[in-house]
């Protein structure tokens, strides 16, 4: 489904032995994981297990407490000086991190602005694109999402499908080299789910790199070329989707795809039709 | 006792002079707090603890001493620190830091108001802080602390009164006087009571209409 991940060449992301703590509780624990061009990531794991964290790390919406994230290379939100760990000015952060897009659970679009502005808004803050060109580039964004007709609409008039389109449109407007989506479906509606797991697709395919958390393991099933499975703030096991979702023996992720699978049925006859 | 308006028309010129005056250090003075007050907002919001920590004290004592002892520091205490104001720039100097600190408040909490979510993601495309809080935090603040902000206006036409004490001809003064000199008490705290109820209507009256343009978007149902 995917292009073939390149797995030669350098990470796009490399985590290293990342912790994270607040306060006394500790939400992840040596954390490691390289994500390479093109491939995809899908990230699962029960609620409070720090997907969340992880992927906020990644975007240094939180500070990592100890380890290093590089994208493309380059140290993320610190600078290493003598073997001692600095924090850098927010702009070099938004200097590293240039090339990360985020998509979040409650799509946090800016509520005073039509989807067009939503869009085009960054190009002109953030990237100095003049204002025409920043909205030609929108309403193509926009069409790539499906939604060229909802341009003018404000987010309150769109659907919840249609808002994490637009998120989606947002992030890509940026030319990001990847994006990291948080349960991109999770606030959705059952029936709109689909249409964003699309959009996920067809971008996985045009060769997007992505990570994804998310409790759709059909799509991740279909769509992974890594599957991570985080516990407790550890990597409990990862792979394949094959090898995680059939032959993987972690007990703690037989649970986990057990309940998953038994929140799913809703029928009998389906009993095992799905299930590993 | 006779109620007799004309003691008003006969001292129009000065009554409308102390109007003018009252007027523009209300004006000025409201202008200029607003901007202090987003100002101090906006530092406390968004710079360490020790830039901070000042201002705090600054809202703290501008809120909790009598305006009137604020205007005679100013005045009166001004000249020892090399501050040498006419009555007027120290009233509307006065009047501005006074406002400034609640108005301050006010933006604070709109601040607040706008969904952290939202900023994060202007943060995670690139967006700096000041455009932050001028296209995303502000617009949608303003429809939220309209109210408190209109009401704080009111408020600080009332206590321009309070200049007299520092000599300035406004027009709770020179009406007062007035009064005093003609025995006319009825006709000129009712005209006094009339003249800041209508300050009270402008001001309501401009913050309904800024409120619908500025809030368009809220008022918008879902399809
Ligand atoms: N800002 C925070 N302050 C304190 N604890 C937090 C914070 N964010 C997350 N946590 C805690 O970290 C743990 C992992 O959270 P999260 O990464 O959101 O989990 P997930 O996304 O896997 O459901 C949870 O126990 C949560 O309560
Ligand atoms: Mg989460």
């Amino acid at each position: 489904m995917t292009a073939t991940p390149d797995t030669g060449s350098r990470p796009i992301i490399d985590v290293r032995g990342v912790w994270k703590r607040f306060g006394t509780a500790e939400v992840l624990k040596g954390i490691d994981l390289a994500i390479r061009k093109s491939e995809v990531t899908c990230i699962i794991g029960p609620s409070g297990s720090g997907k969340s964290t992880l992927l906020r790390c990644i975007a240094f919406l939180e500070e990592y407490s100890e380890g290093e994230i590089y994208i493309e290379g380059e140290l993320l939100g610190f600078s290493l000086e003598n073997g001692k760990r600095r924090r850098v000015s927010d702009a070099e952060v938004a200097r590293v991190r240039r090339n990360v897009g985020f998509v979040f659970q409650q799509f946090n679009l800016w509520p005073h602005m039509t989807a067009l502005e939503n869009v085009a808004m960054p190009l002109k803050l953030a990237r100095g694109i003049a204002r025409e060109d920043a909205a030609k580039r929108a309403r193509r964004m926009l069409e790539k999402v499906g939604l060229g007709h909802r341009a003018e609409a404000y987010p309150s008039q769109l659907s919840g499908g249609q808002q994490q389109r637009v998120g989606i449109a947002r992030a890509l407007a940026m030319e990001p080299h990847i994006m990291l989506f948080d349960e991109p479906t999770s606030a959705l509606d059952p029936e709109l789910v689909g249409e964003v797991l699309q959009v996920m697709r067809d971008l996985a395919a045009e060769g997007m790199t992505m990570a994804v958390v998310t409790h759709e393991m059909g799509f991740a099933a279909q769509v992974a070329d890594t599957v991570v499975f985080i516990d407790h703030g550890v990597i409990a096991a990862s792979g394949s989707p094959q090898q995680v979702f059939r032959k993987d023996e972690n007990p703690r992720l037989r649970q986990f795809l057990q309940n998953y699978f038994e929140r799913n049925v809703f029928w009998q006859g389906a009993e095992g039709a799905g299930a590993p | 006792m006779s109620f007799n308006p004309a003691i008003l028309t006969d001292n129009w010129r000065e009554i409308l002079d102390g109007m003018a005056l009252t007027i523009l250090i209300w004006v000025a003075g409201t202008a200029i707090g607003l901007v202090i007050g987003l100002a101090v907002a906006v530092l406390q919001l968004f710079t360490n603890r020790w830039l901070a920590a000042p201002l705090t004290l600054y809202v703290a004592v501008m809120r909790g001493t009598p305006f009137l002892i604020q205007l005679f520091v100013i005045y009166y205490g001004g000249p020892f620190f090399g501050l040498d104001l006419t009555p007027l720039t120290a009233g509307i100097a006065g009047l501005a830091l006074y406002g400034g600190a609640y108005f301050s408040e006010i933006f604070r909490a709109g601040f607040l108001s706008v969904p952290p979510g939202q900023i994060e993601a202007a943060r995670m495309m690139g967006i700096g802080r000041l455009d932050i809080v001028r296209h995303v935090q502000l617009p949608q603040m303003l429809v939220i602390i309209l109210p408190a902000l209109a009401n704080m206006t009111v408020l600080l036409s009332k206590e321009t009164a309070v200049l007299s004490v520092i000599t300035v001809n406004e027009l709770t003064s020179v009406v007062q006087s007035i009064g005093s000199t003609t025995f006319a008490f009825a006709e000129t705290l009712l005209f006094l009571a009339l003249v800041y109820w209508a300050f009270l209507e402008i001001v309501t009256a401009a913050a309904r209409r800024l409120e619908k343009r500025v809030g368009r978007f809220m008022l918008r149902t879902p399809s």
